[in-house]
C-alpha cells in the first residue's frame, strides 16, 4: 500500500521527513479544532433542541388562536385587517468567528418600539380573539429569531466539523503512515547501500592485501635464490 | 463586518402565514409545492437572510432546502404550519448532529 516509488535519495529522505513533521503536526491542530468545535456544536445543539421546542409549541398555540380568530371573522375582513403592517422589521447581520466558522448575529430593529402597538388595524371592526393572536405572535418571534440564528449555527458548524474530522481522518490514516512507510523504505534502501559499500570495500582490502602479499612472496623468492648461496642468507623466509 | 440590512421571509399556506403580515415580515403565501419551490429560489437570490418555511411545505421540497444549508444567507428555518408540527425541525437537528458526529449522540 504504501507508496514505493520514491527515490531513495538522502535529498528526498529530508524532505519526507520534513513533510511528516508538518502533517504531525497539522494532525495535531486539526484534531485540537474539531475537539473544541464539537464542544460548541454540542452546546448550541442543546441550546437549539430547547428553543425550537418552545418555539414549536408557541407557534401552534399562535395558530390556533389564528384559527380561532379566523372562524369568528369572514376571511376577508381578516385579510383586510392584517393587509397593511403597521410595524416593519429590519434585520441586520454581523458575524461572529467561532473557530474559524463565520456564524451570522441577527439584530432587528422595529419601526416601532413598543410592541403593544403593533396592531395594524381598528379594534372596532375586529375580534379580539386577532389581537391576542397577532401579540402572541410578536412575542415568539424574538424566540424565533434566535432559533434562526441558533439554527444556522449549528449546520454552520456541522458543516465545518464535517470537513475538519475527513482532514484529521486523512492525515491520521493516509498521509501519516504512507510518509512513515516511504522514510522507512528510504533508510532501509540507504542502510543497505552502506552495508554494501561496506563489505566491496573489505572485499577489495582484501584482495590488494593479497597482491602486495604476493609481491613481497616474489621479492622473498628472487633474494633467495639469488643469495641462496652466500653464507649470510637466511636458510628461509 | 458588514452590517447590511436585510429581510425576513416568510414562506408557507396562506392560513399560516399570515399573521407575520402583521409584524412587518415579508410573507409569501403559496398553493402548491411548485409555486414554494420557485419561491423560494427567487428569495434566495434577495436580500433575505431567514426564511421561515412550513413544514408542510419543507417536506416535499428536501432538495432544495439542502441547496441552501451550507450558504451563509438565507437561513431556512422550519416552522410549523396551522396543521401542526411534522417533527421535522427536531429530525433536522438530529441530521445535523449526525453529519458532524457521524452518529447520533444526544
Amino acid at each position: 500500500m504504501a507508496n514505493t516509488v520514491v527515490n531513495p535519495t538522502r535529498m528526498e529522505l529530508t524532505r519526507l521527513k520534513g513533510k511528516l513533521k508538518t502533517a504531525q503536526r497539522g494532525h495535531k491542530l486539526l484534531k485540537d479544532k474539531r475537539d473544541e468545535l464539537m464542544k460548541q456544536f454540542l452546546d448550541t445543539v442543546r441550546e437549539l433542541r430547547e428553543l425550537r421546542s418552545q418555539v414549536e409549541e408557541e407557534l401552534m398555540r399562535v395558530h390556533s388562536s389564528f384559527t380561532v380568530a379566523s372562524a369568528l371573522m369572514s376571511a376577508q375582513a381578516m385579510e383586510q385587517a392584517l393587509m397593511y403592517p403597521k410595524q416593519s422589521v429590519e434585520l441586520t447581520m454581523s458575524f461572529q468567528n467561532i473557530m474559524s466558522v463565520n456564524v451570522p448575529v441577527y439584530h432587528y430593529q422595529t419601526r416601532t418600539d413598543d410592541t403593544g402597538d403593533i396592531f395594524p388595524y381598528g379594534f372596532a371592526a375586529t375580534s379580539g380573539e386577532l389581537d391576542g393572536a397577532v401579540e402572541a405572535l410578536g412575542k415568539v418571534f424574538q424566540d424565533m429569531l434566535k432559533l434562526a440564528q441558533t439554527e444556522k449555527a449549528a449546520q454552520l458548524m456541522a458543516e465545518e466539523i464535517e470537513k475538519t474530522r475527513r482532514r484529521v481522518n486523512a492525515l491520521e490514516y493516509v498521509v501519516i503512515p504512507n510518509t512513515q512507510d516511504s522514510i522507512r523504505y528510504i533508510t532501509m534502501k540507504l542502510d543497505e547501500n552502506d552495508r554494501a559499500t561496506t563489505t566491496r570495500l573489505m572485499k577489495v582490502k582484501d584482495m590488494l592485501l593479497a597482491e602486495a602479499l604476493e609481491e613481497k612472496r616474489a621479492e622473498t623468492a628472487r633474494a633467495v635464490k639469488t643469495f641462496g648461496n652466500s653464507s649470510e642468507a637466511p636458510s628461509e623466509v | 463586518m458588514a452590517a447590511n440590512s436585510y429581510q425576513i421571509a416568510v414562506l408557507g399556506d396562506k392560513d399560516s402565514v399570515m399573521g407575520f403580515k402583521a409584524l412587518g415580515l415579508t410573507v409569501f403565501p403559496v398553493d402548491s409545492v411548485e409555486q414554494a419551490r420557485s419561491t423560494l429560489h427567487h428569495i434566495a437570490r434577495e436580500d433575505y437572510a431567514v426564511v421561515y418555511l412550513t413544514e408542510q411545505f419543507a417536506a416535499q421540497m428536501e432538495a432544495d432546502i439542502a441547496r441552501y444549508k451550507d450558504e451563509l444567507t438565507p437561513a431556512i428555518i422550519l416552522i410549523p404550519g396551522k396543521e401542526g408540527s411534522l417533527g421535522m425541525g427536531m429530525a433536522n437537528i438530529k441530521k445535523s448532529v449526525e453529519r458532524a458526529v457521524g452518529a447520533d449522540i444526544l
